[in-house]
């Protein structure tokens, strides 16, 4: 509690304490009177004084005005009839301080934890002078400084490990709770939190562009940008509240007319008076406005927490509509990386094959090398290979243990005149032969993200209609793909500008109703992800590009997190729909009772304020998306 | 320009008021106020002060919640 809510609640507590004596010790007349308005004074003053600036400003109709118009007026019918029951007045103000404190604490205390969640802003840097460890402001640190992160610290800007290695949790970040193992050569991304070993990075970049500054930056401006329902709402407070305070005018005011009047009985002044009081206090919007940008908040943070970074509260909205998922194949649904899908036709035993492979592609870089290398897995001793010779787009002839092995494409079979067999699966074949006999052939390709084929299934299961497939890589290859992942709609061979083209094309055939989303891995799909009406970037940990272009960023590359994020968002605008209706309804239900004369002020202020502590704890609810 | 500033200010309905009496102020393109992470973002018209703008704009704000603080 910050100094104001404490003051406020001692505020409360004697008001409460006074009042409870005043009914206990029997007071009469002027004494009693005065006594009650102490005490009215005492839990009330603040909200009498902003009604008179709100007036004085000509800033009439906010919720100070509807108080105090509610409770002097409940005060001056008591003392126009003369009952001395001042009781009223001061319980609905009392009850309504004690509202407006839950809301501020229950409201400033979600807002913080909410807002912790995100705070991955690192406090220090620290750098060697002297052979002494120095903090400095992560903004102080120029690129290419050596800083030294020590377990347990954030890495505070992005780099390169050069000495050490350690284990980094990036859950802040990713929402993945398995540490990432790093070691010197590595990159790390700021943000970050270093788990078991010293390290120290050389800075890449400086702390305004490291990843941790765009995250920062991006999760401060998603408020701003704010929710169709949230500008729904701002406007309808607008009209509200004045609507409210005339009709409860024209309620003190017209029946007791029509009833002296036409129907020749008494006006009834004090009852339809009490009954306009009982009105104006039911109706402050409070429940409503605090609930709506509370609920996206932490729909918001709910979503940051698990590596999904939504842009605004507009694109909650978006999401939850979205019934077309656009995918890109390469580094979205596969992982952008060859792997080895099989080894065919061989005669030697299928690892042996991939040892001679390995083995005689040990010392080149070429991404297919490196597949093969990292299938077979083991230790590839340099001192078996003698006399590697490269052909450049064909392969590589190398001596491996005395054998002379010949690993490369038809290209390369034929120039050295052995025969092949041809690979009927999709991928690329990498023929194999040994001492000029053919061994067989290792076919590698790009495979499927392990998560994607139930990311898909997910998807479909939420109600998503349509999926898509785009890629650029060919016809069989990319069937292949989407029928191992079951999705039916693909468009393969397909240039950049083709992309946008097709997601025109898709974009025509959707209804006006449904919402579609391009998810891509950011790097060149920039195009794409700003024509959609929601583009999803993932594996955005470090990419610039993706973060810019995106509306939504997934920092990991688990196409899953998107069935997350549909339905964080879908659970988030729900909340929100059934704050609306609750809200609305149960006040519209006591406005017409109190207008009916069947509810006193007491059940007003109750309504008022219970409806608002129900509707901020179903805000709160935003934060869990059910897995 | 844009520029976010750091705000104080109680209640949700005093924060779009305050949206709304800031994006009136002469100088002043567009205003957008977060109430959860209680902050303004100012969009300045091209060419405007915005020091001397921000003034006017803690008057305005003022003026329809006498509670709230902006740091300029």
């Amino acid at each position: 509690m910050n100094g104001k809510q404490k003051k406020m609640l001692a505020r409360i507590l004697l008001a409460s304490a006074m009042l409870a004596l005043l009914n206990v010790v029997p007071t009469r007349g002027l004494v009693r009177l005065g006594l009650f308005l102490l005490c009215y004074g005492l839990i009330g003053y603040d909200i009498l004084l902003d009604a008179g600036k709100g007036i004085w400003n000509r800033q009439v109709f906010d919720e100070n005005f509807l108080m105090a118009i509610a409770t002097v007026g409940a005060f001056g019918l008591a003392v126009y009839d003369g009952s001395g029951e001042y009781n009223e007045a001061i319980a609905v103000m009392l009850f309504y301080q004690i509202g407006e404190l839950f809301q501020s604490y229950a409201v400033g205390k979600s807002r913080k934890n909410i807002a912790a969640l995100m705070d991955i802003r690192p406090d220090y840097a620290n750098i060697e002078r002297d052979g002494r460890l120095i903090q400095v402001d992560p903004e102080e640190v120029a690129v290419g400084s050596v800083i030294v992160v020590q377990p347990g610290e954030r890495i505070p800007l992005d780099g390169v490990v050069v000495e050490g290695a350690t284990a980094l949790d990036t859950s802040a970040l990713t929402g993945e709770s398995r540490p990432r193992d790093v070691q010197a050569g590595d990159e790390v991304v700021s943000g970050c939190v270093n788990l078991s070993g010293m390290v120290k990075v050389r800075a890449t970049k400086p702390f305004g562009e490291s990843t941790v500054s765009r995250i920062l930056e991006l999760v401060e401006n998603s408020s701003f940008h704010k929710s169709r329902s949230e500008k729904f709402i701002t406007k309808f407070a607008r009209v509200y509240t004045p609507a409210v305070c005339y009709s409860a005018l024209a309620l003190a005011v017209l029946p007791p007319l029509v009833r002296m009047v036409f129907l020749g009985q008494p006006g009834q002044w004090g009852d339809w008076f009490y009954r306009a009081l009982t009105f104006l206090v039911i109706s402050c919007p409070c429940a409503l406005v605090i609930s709506i940008p509370l609920t996206f908040f932490a729909g918001l943070g709910g979503a940051g927490k698990a590596g999904i970074l939504i842009k605004g509260a507009n694109y909650l909205e978006t999401l939850a509509k979205t019934d077309y998922v656009i995918f890109d194949k390469t580094g979205t649904l596969t992982q952008g990386a060859f792997q080895v899908a099989g080894v065919h036709h061989n005669t030697m035993d299928e690892g042996t094959l991939l040892e001679y492979a390995a083995l005689a592609e040990c010392a080149s870089s070429h991404p297919i090398s490196k597949s093969l290398q990292a299938a077979y897995g083991g230790e590839l001793s340099r001192t078996r290979v003698a006399e590697v010779e490269e052909r450049s787009g064909r392969g590589i002839l190398a001596k491996v243990d005395g054998h002379a092995v010949a690993v490369g494409n038809e290209k390369l079979m034929a120039e050295l005149g052995i025969g092949c067999r041809l690979c009927g699966s999709p991928g690329t074949a990498i023929h194999v032969a040994v001492d000029g006999k053919y061994e067989g052939h290792i076919l590698i390709c790009d495979v499927c993200k392990p998560t994607a084929a139930a990311a898909i299934e997910e998807l479909k299961q939420m109600g998503v209609k349509h999926i898509v497939m785009l890629t650029g890589d060919s016809d069989q290859v990319a069937r292949d793909v989407a029928a191992s992942l079951g999705i039916r709609r693909v468009y393969s061979q397909l240039l950049p500008a083709g992309k946008v083209e097709k997601l025109e094309q898709l974009l025509r055939e959707k209804g006006d109703k449904s919402r579609l989303a391009f998810v891509g891995d950011g790097i060149n799909d920039a195009p794409v992800l700003t024509r959609a009406d929601i583009g999803i970037a993932m594996g955005a940990m470090g990419s610039d590009a993706a973060i810019e272009a995106a509306d939504v960023v997934l920092m990991d590359d688990d196409p899953r997190k998107i069935a997350e994020a549909i339905r964080i968002s879908r659970k988030c605008i729900a909340i929100v729909y059934q704050n609306i209706v609750f809200a609305l309804g149960i006040k519209f239900a006591c406005l017409l009772l109190g207008a009916m004369g069947a509810a006193n002020m007491w059940f007003a202020i109750f309504a008022d304020v219970g409806v608002m502590v129900l509707a901020v704890l179903n805000a709160i609810r935003a934060l869990h998306a059910r897995k | 320009m844009t520029k976010t500033y750091k705000i104080e200010v109680d209640c949700a309905n005093c924060a779009n008021l305050m949206e709304r009496a800031a994006g009136k102020v002469p100088g002043v393109a567009s205003a957008s106020v977060s109430f959860m992470t209680q902050k303004m973002m100012v969009e300045f018209a091209p060419g405007s002060d915005p020091a001397g703008v921000m003034k006017e704009v803690l008057k305005a704000c003022k003026k329809v919640e006498p509670d709230c603080r902006i740091d300029l």
